[in-house]
């Protein structure tokens, strides 16, 4: 579905660097459909194969997952997924709300939205993201040296996202509070500025609530 | 390098899989009734812009560490992908290739 091509181009090169990275490891090659089908989220993965590869106790795995998915508490309050079909179909919308599908969603506007095109859209970054895995797995052993660097789509995504978020003067107060959270996370929490920045920007978001008028707070619904 | 026990390469899998899970759905069980929250609706509205950017920034910044000194050419990618999706009409793919098409060739010929 066409939905998922800008965001697949951001998905696929990261699928082929987690199939590199397992095979550069020197874990077995099944490792990385394993994590994209069983877990399903990006960076996690990533960073997964690393502890994976050190042998780190499950212990320091359960909190690292638990840490950098902890964002995806987040997700809930504004990923439609109302427009899912109940049953199979909105189980597989939650498993697969990785970021890039919550981003998608979240942006467009809700008459464009369907249960179908959702579904697809979410099956589709699932499926570039496993066959990225196995291009990854092939391409490390043949090639000894991969081009470097094209994990950078990922990001180039994001900040394409970003701006596609912010066009409009409405959401311009919550992008420079998440910039001062984010700025300041990264001053003062370095080792966490994820999840440092996600509380700050929660806590700032609240106060912003209780200091605007009622009026403030509904004004710009379904606009 | 010795392979790790592939049961402890599933166990690490499969509590990944459960502790993910257990993040993206309980927060949508505990909102199901408060959907009709004034305050639920103005933050759900408020979030996304701002959660976007975070995200953008920290992966951005990642890759400012990896690169070490050679920061820079995170930052013109950066900047390349920025330029091309406003002045070029916002379409995604040919930023998104401009940015990583830019930040490939300045790595591997710098």
């Amino acid at each position: 579905m066409r939905d998922s091509l800008g965001v697949g181009l951001g998905i696929f090169p990261l699928g082929i660097a987690l199939g590199v990275l397992v095979v550069q490891a020197g874990l077995p090659w099944w490792l990385a459909p394993a994590l994209s089908i069983g877990i399903f989220a990006g960076s996690v993965e990533l960073l997964l194969v690393a502890l994976i590869a050190a042998s780190a106790p499950l212990l320091t795995i359960a909190v690292t997952v638990f840490a950098v998915n902890f964002r995806h508490v987040f997700y809930p309050l504004s990923f439609p997924l109302h427009v899912v079909k109940p049953g199979f179909g909105r189980w597989y919308s939650v498993y697969a709300m990785i970021d890039e599908a919550y981003a998608t969603y979240v942006l467009m506007p809700a008459q464009e939205l369907s249960s179908r095109r959702m579904l697809t859209g979410q099956f589709c970054m699932q499926l570039y993201w496993v066959s990225g895995g196995l291009v990854g797995v092939a391409l490390a052993s043949v090639l000894p040296a991969p081009l470097e660097g094209l994990e950078f789509a990922i990001v180039a995504l994001f900040i394409v996202m970003t701006l596609d978020a912010v066009r409009s003067r409405r959401e311009i107060p919550s992008f420079l509070l998440a910039g001062l959270a984010v700025g300041g996370a990264m001053v003062a929490f370095p080792e966490s500025p994820m999840l440092a920045a996600l509380l700050l920007y929660s806590a700032m978001l609240i106060a912003r609530f209780f200091m605007s008028t009622p009026k403030e707070q509904a004004s710009d619904e379904h606009a | 390098m010795s392979t790790p026990d592939p049961l402890f390469m599933l166990a690490a899998v499969a509590i990944g899989s459960v502790i993910t899970l257990l993040l993206r759905a309980v927060p949508f069980a505990i909102l199901r009734p408060l959907r009709s929250s004034k305050f639920v609706q103005a933050i759900g509205r408020w979030v996304p812009a701002g959660l976007l950017l975070i995200l953008a920034v920290v992966m951005l910044s990642g890759e400012f560490a990896i690169r070490g000194n050679r920061w820079w050419i995170a930052a013109v990618a950066a900047v390349v992908t920025a330029i091309m999706h406003l002045l070029c009409g916002r379409r995604a793919l040919l930023s998104i290739i401009a940015g990583t098409g830019a930040y490939v060739a300045m790595l591997n010929l710098s």
